[in-house]
């Protein structure tokens, strides 16, 4: 029998992404309505990796996140409400409707930051894990990046620096097949299992779409980095659901490619895991979906509510000191 | 008490005074460590402070850039070394689209408190990769603070004042000015960003000199002094924020503006001052302002044609003396 999770556990992270599907679902509909300004990009079917790595992480761990990255924080400890009214823009987000989507931070949860950049985060993760280090705490990073950012600069000098000095930085590849439109197969030489053994950095590759895996190994892996030991890789093997950003007309792959993935979608495959362990009924899987919509609803409906940033914040928070 | 010392030697006595007055200060570059820097700049950190906290780092400029990010946004203040200003490119997306912006796009929720110390500058024969100034492509990324000192007291209270920001400084130090010679105090002191200088006062034209071109352009001025034209030398020492105060004040006696920087001169800082200037005090100018630049070409590596690109002193000269005409 293969290793399982602890029962409330599973209920826990169960939940949890279902706040992250439901959270992008509600994005859709804000940015049909153009509530939402420029562009979004969804984690949906990527749910296990955020409710399998970094919701076990500690609060004083730190994550650096991506364009992708709705997900990571709410794992993370973020708050809806906050996060939707970053995302419309108002001054109650998490950056006073200053980042947007793809710029949400916030110390308090330990989230160094979402990252247009698609490597750009690599760099960053280095530094908190030497911060870390020096500071002689066992506090972990997770870095997240997607088969897009593999190919980047950064992307290298960060695993090469981290390896180097031992630093305690999780590598999380979420490959999620695509970058903007291109597969990855059409852009990666050689594989993150050679590249991580080029830079001596143990690997874990799993289905990043089976969250019973994902939790295990992220454990292992956080187990190895909190030790000081050095870097880790994990690879989770995903799918992204939706375009590139939400609105892609997809016409770089087939309806059925994706309904094949869909199928194979994180949040299906735990409940059944649930239900045929006795641990929910389906209606009880319905009755948290519902709770949760109601919370997300709860969330849009504050962040439309909430003010716009007042015009004389243009010039505030570039330096500490203004006109510095 | 005084005493009279190299800006390499008060660069070094700032890091130093800075290491032992902050522990969280820490410093990585490549040839930072052991070998105390190429010009000498980091001796005796390593084997004072160890290596932790001055940390030998491979050439790898993003990863540099973008730990003493990481670093900054979690608690260090660290100090990054890049070897030659030119290869700042290889971390640009970490100095221009990460640190520079982080603190604005996140709401002021993180601080990023690191310097970014770069020698600049031509001279010595090093072609176009190794010669090259790039204080107008940052002094126009807002999120940075951009230094530029030339001699060993600036040098020295600037660093220390950069060290102490909670902002990113990028610190640029001119090649050809390490061996300068000048008074430092022994006490610490500070100077504060955005404060200007008048090197030499003059009622007929104001020199706004950058970096090393300010020892020219006191040259042409002593020597511009025995032909009866009285000039006033100007050194901003900091980029940005830039003192245009100063300027404006100056330009209230004299009606003439120069400026001279040694990077070349299309779209260079010197646009910008001169833009500025007109924009705030144009009735102060009796004449045209003049940019006294490099040219707009890639260094050469022949030393004949490299003192051709750079300007000099004799430059300066002549555009003094036909403002005058």
């Amino acid at each position: 029998m293969t290793k399982q999770a602890d029962p409330k556990l599973l209920v826990d992270r169960y939940r949890l992404m279902w706040v992250i599907r439901l959270h992008e679902e509600a994005l859709k509909v804000l940015f049909t309505q153009g509530k939402i300004g420029g562009t979004t990009h969804l984690y949906i079917g990527q749910e296990a990796i955020a409710a399998g790595v970094i919701a076990q992480l500690r609060e004083d761990d730190y994550i650096v996140s991506t364009h992708r990255g709705h997900g990571h924080m709410l794992a993370k400890g973020g708050e809806l409400r906050p996060m939707l009214a970053e995302i419309l823009g108002k001054f109650t987000g998490y950056c006073k409707g200053k980042g947007g989507s793809m710029h949400i931070a916030s110390l308090e949860v330990g989230n160094l930051g979402a990252n247009g950049i698609v490597s750009g985060g690599l760099p960053i993760s280095v530094g908190s894990g030497l911060s870390a280090k020096m500071r002689g705490t066992d506090q972990v990073t997770v870095v997240s990046f997607s088969d897009g950012a593999t190919n980047e600069g950064n992307t290298h000098e960060a695993m090469n620096l981290a390896a180097l000095w031992k630093l305690p930085v999780i590598f999380l590849f979420e490959n999620n097949h695509y970058a903007v439109s291109t597969e990855v197969s059409r852009s990666m030489a050689g594989g993150m299992k050679n590249r991580a053994a080029a830079y001596h950095i143990p690997i874990q590759q799993v289905d990043g779409n089976d969250f019973e895996a994902v939790h295990f190994a992220a454990e292992e892996a956080i187990d190895y980095v909190r030790s000081g030991s050095g870097p880790y890789l994990l690879e989770c093997e995903t799918y992204r659901i939706e375009g590139h950003y939400y609105g892609d007309p997809m016409v770089y792959r087939s309806k059925e490619e994706v309904d094949a993935w869909r199928k194979k979608g994180p949040i299906c495959r735990l409940e059944q895991a649930l239900v045929e362990r006795g641990i929910l009924r389906e209606a009880e899987c319905r009755e948290i979906e519902a709770e949760v919509r109601k919370e997300v609803e709860d969330a849009v409906a504050y962040a439309e509510n909430s003010p716009e940033p007042p015009i004389e914040s243009i010039f505030e928070d570039v330096f500490t000191e203004e006109g510095a | 008490m005084t005493r009279t010392m190299t800006i390499k030697q008060a660069l070094n006595e700032a890091l130093k005074e800075e290491f032992r007055r902050d522990e969280t200060v820490i410093i990585m570059g490549c040839d930072v460590g052991v070998r105390g820097n190429p010009f000498g700049i980091t001796l005796g950190l390593y084997d004072e402070f160890g290596p932790e906290r001055v940390r030998d780092t491979p050439i790898s400029e993003a990863a540099i850039v973008g730990a003493c990010l990481g670093a900054a946004a979690t608690g260090s203040r660290p100090i990054g070394e890049i070897l030659f200003s030119d290869w700042i490119t290889i971390g640009m997306d970490q100095l221009v689209n990460q640190i520079a912006k982080i603190r604005y796009m996140f709401g002021g929720k993180i601080n990023v408190p690191l310097v970014i110390r770069a020698p600049v500058g031509a001279g010595g024969g090093q072609a176009a990769q190794h010669s090259q100034s790039f204080e107008a492509w940052f002094s126009h990324v807002p999120g940075l603070q951009v230094v530029m000192p030339i001699t060993p007291y600036d040098v020295k209270g600037l660093l220390k004042t950069a060290i102490r920001s909670n902002d990113p400084v990028l610190f640029f130090e001119h090649k050809r000015g390490y061996e300068i010679r000048g008074e430092v105090p022994e006490e610490d002191y500070t100077i504060p960003f955005g404060e200007a200088v008048v090197r030499r006062e003059g009622a007929d034209v104001t020199i706004v000199a950058i970096s090393i071109m300010v020892h020219k352009a006191l040259a042409a001025a002593e020597s511009l002094n025995q032909m009866g034209i009285k000039c006033e030398v100007i050194d901003p020492r900091t980029i940005y924020p830039f003192d245009y105060d100063t300027v404006l004040q100056s330009l209230d006696k004299t009606h003439r503006l120069i400026v001279t920087h040694e990077s070349n001169r299309r779209s260079g800082i010197g646009a910008e001052i001169v833009s500025q200037v007109v924009e705030r005090g144009f009735d102060l100018l009796d004449d045209h302002p003049v940019i006294v630049a490099g040219l707009d070409v890639p260094m050469p590596y022949n030393r004949q044609l490299e003192a051709m690109v750079i300007p000099s002193e004799e430059k300066i000269k002549n555009a003094v003396l036909k403002l005058m005409d």
